[in-house]
């Protein structure tokens, strides 16, 4: 270790297993418990997208299982169309919430952001142990919400709380997709199933997750702005840190946008106010105002919701991909044995999507009966913002250029995120025009597009990220065979479930259709439909495969010998493995080079570590005859 | 590795752009707007389909070419970049995606931007859980009254009709969209409780029906037929089977249709419908 | 660990080597001269974190008004509300806390100890005092029948004063809490800048309620 200074770190390991792993202020600990989470809440996840696309392959066919465990949802094993919509809802909001805005930012950005820039632990330690766990507390009120309607078991005691949360006729959960569009998801439970209790406790769940990020993002911003080690200026951090970063500053920006109209909704269905529901409502044979079940509402604007959501809800798709676009930079750079290519243009691309992601929200909206002039700003802006992402392709295809790649399970899930998200950034440019969205809008292809580029792009980031930091975080590496085998049939996999989505798209098949079969034009797809469905299922059995293999390395993986098993250039790797409570055993790293310095002519290894100095200094790189 | 990898790739991307070839495509269009729709979601894909295309051989070539070959001492190449090339190709990029961008807004203008033509047929659609409701002004081309505390969907006054104003005298609602051939028609758009999404795909054409607003669209169409139309907004439990049809009919077929009473234009209507079959493609 | 000393020459490739404005040799990153500058005093995050969080903040309380100014422009059911006169009184305690505040901040800067303290409980009393007349608002409104649902004006009139107490009551906290470390008078340098760093931070906070309130003041009663 070069240099020390500031050795004392202030709080000292805990000693007692409840404050080390439970209520652990350690921000390893709370990276790990979030990547838990996300795996918990994507498992949670695909098996509804499993049900999901059984139920629109095999309509109307009975499975024994379901009709025991919901009963009200899916009677005598046979989904109903509002078991189905409540599982979109959900599925939708447990992926986009708890597994995409946890794990990437949550998990991997706090156990490495600290140690990446060469600090001890996070700023507010005790704000980022809240953080999870307030996060935690909206995962299990969102699991509730599947439960809580059909005014039976947990149902029933849920009616007891007031005619708002009384169950609607029987279903398993919110009905009102991931966007809960008002006044659909305002009016309570006249509005049919799925719009009773679920849907209450849906924005609840919410709101916490809102109070969460928010403690999780004033974190890591401090933290990047204050606690810098020495040497570390900001055109030296790795590209992950400015990923995060920027992350952070969309979450700390939008998250309160969202909180405030969950707040607003919230008001909407359990104090009767009317922000987002207009007046004159005939809503199943009754009259608002004139029965006590509709009481009157007056003057909402429901285009006001879809304002203040996707306000919200853009930048979210960015906070989603962010930390996977850093991941993927560090992992090729590392195992391409080369400098990322345009550092400075990546990281200013990251701030120009970060930027621009405030101000196109309105392409969700073209056909909402918003002013078509201001559709018209917001189309151009959503096509100028696929510019700086096509920067950042190029770059990762410079990156690989002339370097020597090692294929690693982590980096082929990294060439895979940049297979995909290209895959699925593109149709954002058909989705982006306003006229295309005319014929477009709602249907699969923008399911086709979202899932390529979140759905799997994103995730395979994260894929990325736990396979290459693995060994730092335990000790151990991940089965590389078993990673493989992963890899080949996740991507193949994914590739045939959402391709053909995007055809169906064109073919005009509507999203959020529990049910294709009442039109006549949607019946060429049914070829499709099944391929999809087929490729889904083997591709989510081949998750079973992963799971096997993390559970199975932390035990049983190969042990890593050194702290550097990758050869990588950034601080996390010269530090013990895995690295001690805090982080560099009192004594900080001081950093002298970039985060990316493979193959530096002359140099005696084919990486240069950013704390290695150097004995003949070139002249301007700011080393000011800095002492050793 | 290497070299498996970047056939997969190349082998993903030839399949996925075969898939669009298959012969699955956009239904026959019917509407005037469409052609020109079309060619730019053409040009569009094409635009798209090359640069996927590029992109994924181009990430194939580099796995292939630059995979570690193993050689002691062997050193990848030692570049940090250039910016000439990040200029050249923001500069490609930005004025390529932004021409498409712009010339992606002239449907959207020609039909949002400006109003009906003076004469265009008027339809009023009141939409609801789960149904359509598609009101006629009738003869006198005037809607009647409509009322949100007349609505009665018991007595089958879906859109609060008041029989009391002269005008609703030959005014009829049913539950299918008729509309005539070559001429303007303009929708005015209500919903009764949630918003919901008009939508015939012929037509290449969509709107939300949002509650507390009547949204004003029109289109023309200029083939002859029967087509589904379907809801595209999520609207609740049925919202996958809140269905109905639009015929679009010769003038006179049409104006026939108009000048019966209410009663009367229900059977017509039904007769049009069991007339005219589905479109096949 | 890595201490390995490596002898790096300048590279001097142009074009796609290593072009113009790129990083120098071996890839230093920044050439700014304070690439070495010791880290920023760990005090200092008390302030950041602080500027950070009322950030987001201004964010939530954005969102609230942006509701309020479309729901007020679009709507025919406005029913505007007569102005509770003790708001005046609310108003004039939380400036009036500010102040005291301010002062408080002062004197610990110039480690009057004792002095802090009971400028400290002054703003404590003086915010309880706010929350007091805001409570009373509220009551008065509904004697007269007004409530949450009553009309839109009510309802964001709830809603934002609300919110703006429940975050006053964490400013209130923030108080106690430094009320009952202020309590140890004597303390080394360290801990010191500690406490004068979370006082800062409070201090911030609490103005930034006050001048909140002032703006929700004049949105609700001034704008429409
Ligand atoms: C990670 C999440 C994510 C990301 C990154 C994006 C990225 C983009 N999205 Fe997407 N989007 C979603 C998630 C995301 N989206 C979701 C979840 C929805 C649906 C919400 C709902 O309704 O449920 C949605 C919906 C959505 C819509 C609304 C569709 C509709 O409902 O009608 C639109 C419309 O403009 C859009 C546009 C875009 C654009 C222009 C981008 C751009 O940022 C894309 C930029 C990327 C590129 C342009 C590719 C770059 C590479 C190249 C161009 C290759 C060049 C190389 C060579 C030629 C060699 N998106
Ligand atoms: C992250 C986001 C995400 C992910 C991963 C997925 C995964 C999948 N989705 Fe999902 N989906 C959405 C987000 C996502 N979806 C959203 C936002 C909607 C819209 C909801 C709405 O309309 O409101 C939607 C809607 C949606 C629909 C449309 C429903 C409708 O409109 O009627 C369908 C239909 O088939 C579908 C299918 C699938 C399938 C088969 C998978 C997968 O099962 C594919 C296989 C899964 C993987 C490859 C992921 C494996 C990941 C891990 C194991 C995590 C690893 C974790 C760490 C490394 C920490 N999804
Ligand atoms: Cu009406 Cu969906
Ligand atoms: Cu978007």
């Amino acid at each position: 270790m070069s240099e020390t200074h500031e050795g004392v770190h202030r709080h000292p390991a805990p000693t007692g297993f409840i404050r080390k792993y439970i209520f652990s202020i350690d921000h390893k600990v709370i990276g790990i418990q979030y990547i838990i989470l996300a795996l918990v809440a994507v498992l949670v996840g695909m098996v509804m997208s499993l049900l999901m696309r059984m139920n629109l392959s095999w309509p109307g066919t009975s499975w024994p299982i379901l009709g025991t465990l919901f009963p009200t949802g899916a009677p005598g094993g046979q989904m109903t169309p509002e078991f189905y919509l409540s599982l979109v809802t959900m599925h939708g909001t447990i992926m986009v919430f708890f597994v995409l805005t946890t794990a990437p930012q949550g998990g991997f950005g706090n156990y490495f952001l600290p140690i990446q820039i060469g600090a001890e632990d996070m700023a507010f330690p005790v704000l980022n142990m809240l953080s999870f766990w307030v996060t935690l507390v909206g995962f299990i009120v969102i699991l509730l919400a599947i439960f809580v309607e059909g005014n039976q078991g947990l149902g029933e005691w849920f009616a007891g709380l007031g005619p708002s949360f009384a169950g609607g006729s029987g279903t398993v959960g919110p009905i009102g997709g991931w966007t809960g569009y008002a006044p659909l998801s305002a009016l309570g439970k006249i509005a049919g199933p799925g719009q009773g209790a679920g849907m209450n406790l849906w924005v609840i769940s919410i709101a916490i997750f809102c109070v969460g990020s928010l403690l999780g993002a004033l974190n890591f911003i401090t933290t990047l702005l204050n606690m810098r080690t020495k040497g570390m200026s900001l055109m030296r951090m790795p590209l992950t840190c400015w990923a995060w970063f920027t992350t952070a500053v969309l979450a700390l920006l939008s998250f309160p946008v969202l909180l405030g109209g969950g707040i607003l909704l919230l008001l909407d269905r359990i104090a009767n106010t009317s922000f987002f529901i207009p007046g004159g409502l005939y809503v199943t044979g009754l009259l608002s105002g004139t029965n006590p079940n509709f009481p009157l509402h007056t003057g909402g604007s429901p285009i006001l919701w879809q304002h203040l959501f996707w306000f919200f809800g853009h930048p979210e798709v960015y906070i989603a991909i962010l930390p996977g676009m850093g991941a993927t930079s560090h992992i090729l750079a590392t195992f391409a044995r080369k400098p990322v290519f345009g550092y400075r243009a990546m990281v200013f691309a990251i701030f120009a999507i970060g930027l621009l992601g405030f101000f196109v929200w309105g392409h969700h909206m073209f056909m909402s009966g918003m002013s078509p002039y201001s559709a018209i700003a917001f189309s151009v802006l959503t096509l100028s913002i696929g510019v700086p992402s096509a920067v950042k392709t190029f770059n990762w295809l410079g990156t690989l250029w002339g370097g020597r790649i090692r294929f690693t399970s982590a980096m082929l899930f990294a060439l895979g995120f940049v297979s995909l998200f290209v895959a699925g950034g593109i149709t954002g440019l058909i989705l982006g025009q306003s006229s295309l969205d005319l014929p477009m809008h709602d249907t699969y292809l923008v399911t086709a597009h979202f899932h390529l580029v979140m759905g799997v792009a994103s995730i395979f980031g994260m894929f990325a990220a736990l396979y290459f930091w693995f060994p730092k975080m335990f000790g151990r590496f991940m089965s590389e065979s078993l990673g493989r085998i992963h890899f080949w049939l996740t991507f193949i996999g994914v590739y045939a479930i959402f391709v053909p989505m995007h055809i169906m798209g064109i073919v005009g098949m509507p999203r959020r259709f529990s049910s294709f079969t009442e039109y006549e034009y949607l019946r060429t797809l049914d070829p499709l439909v099944m391929l999809v469905t087929v490729a889904a299922i083997i591709t989510i059995g081949a998750q079973l495969l992963f799971y096997f293999n993390v559970v199975w390395s932390v035990f049983k993986g190969k042990r890593v010998e050194n702290d550097n098993p990758w050869e990588a250039t950034t601080l996390e790797w010269n530090t013990a493995t895995p690295p001690p409570h805090d982080n560099f055993a009192g004594v900080l790293p001081v950093v002298y080079h970039g985060p990316y310095e493979f193959a530096v002519p002359g140099a005696p290894r084919d990486y240069v570590m950013q704390t290695d100095m150097e004995a003949e200094v070139p002249s301007g790189n700011g080393h000011n005859g800095h002492k050793h | 590795m290497g070299r498996v990898l970047a056939v997969i790739i190349w082998i993903l991307t030839l399949l996925s752009v075969l898939l669009f070839f298959s012969g699955w495509w956009f239904p026959a269009a019917i509407s005037e707007h469409a052609p020109a729709l079309d060619r730019q979601f053409l040009i569009t894909i094409i635009v798209v389909g090359l640069s996927f295309a590029a992109a994924q051989i181009g990430l194939g070539w580099m796995v292939w070419k630059y995979r570690d070959t193993g050689q002691a001492g062997d050193r990848a190449l030692y570049s940090h970049g250039s910016n000439r090339l990040e200029v050249l190709w923001t500069v490609i990029t930005a004025i390529v995606f932004i021409t498409l961008g712009v010339m992606g807004q002239s449907v959207w203008a020609s039909l949002r931007l400006y109003d009906a033509p003076a004469g265009s047929y008027q339809v009023s659609v009141v939409a609801q859980q789960f149904q359509w409701n598609f009101h006629y002004p009738g003869k006198d081309g005037k809607f009647g009254r409509t009322e949100p505390t007349l609505i009665d969907d018991s007595a089958l006054n879906f859109v609060g009709l008041d029989a009391a104003d002269a005008a609703s005298a030959d005014d009829s609602v049913t539950a299918a969209l008729a509309i005539p051939v070559n001429r303007p028609v303009e929708l005015r758009l209500r919903s009764k409780d949630v918003i919901h999404n008009f939508w015939v795909p012929q037509l290449r054409f969509k709107q939300d029906l949002v509650p507390g607003m009547e949204i004003k669209v029109h289109f023309t169409a200029n083939r002859v037929g029967k087509y589904e139309l379907a809801c595209a907004e999520l609207c609740g439990q049925l919202h996958f089977k809140m269905k109905s049809y639009m015929l679009v009919l010769p003038e006179d077929e049409l104006q026939q249709l108009q000048a019966l009473p209410q009663a009367d234009f229900q059977n017509k209507m039904t007769e049009l419908l069991a007339k005219y079959p589905l479109p096949t493609n | 660990m890595a201490t390995m000393v490596t002898s790096t020459r300048p590279s001097t490739k142009k074009g796609p080597g290593a072009g113009p404005g790129m990083p120098g040799p071996n890839g230093n990153g920044s050439k700014r001269k304070d690439a070495f500058r010791e880290p920023d005093s760990r005090g200092n995050r008390y302030r950041i974190g602080m500027w950070v969080a009322l950030a987001s903040i201004a964010m939530m309380f954005t969102s609230l008004s942006s509701a309020y100014i479309v729901r007020s422009g679009t709507a025919n059911d406005w029913v505007p509300l007569a102005m509770p006169r003790i708001l005046l009184a609310s108003t004039a305690l939380i400036l009036l806390s500010s102040v005291t505040l301010e002062f408080a901040r002062r004197k610990l800067k110039s480690s009057l100890h004792g002095e802090y303290a009971k400028y400290l409980l002054l703003t404590a009393l003086l915010g309880v005092g706010f929350l007091i007349s805001q409570v009373i608002a509220w009551r008065q409104l509904a004697a007269q029948g007004i409530f949450v649902s009553s009309h839109p004006h009510s309802s964001f009139f709830y809603l934002l004063t609300g919110a703006h107490a429940v975050h006053l009551l964490g400013g209130l906290l923030a108080l106690m809490f430094l009320l009952l470390r202020s309590r140890r008078k004597t303390l080394e340098p360290a801990l010191a800048a500690k406490r004068q760093a979370t006082a800062d931070a409070v201090t911030i906070y609490w103005h930034f309620m006050d001048g909140l309130w002032i703006y929700l003041f004049l949105l609700l009663f001034l704008w429409r």
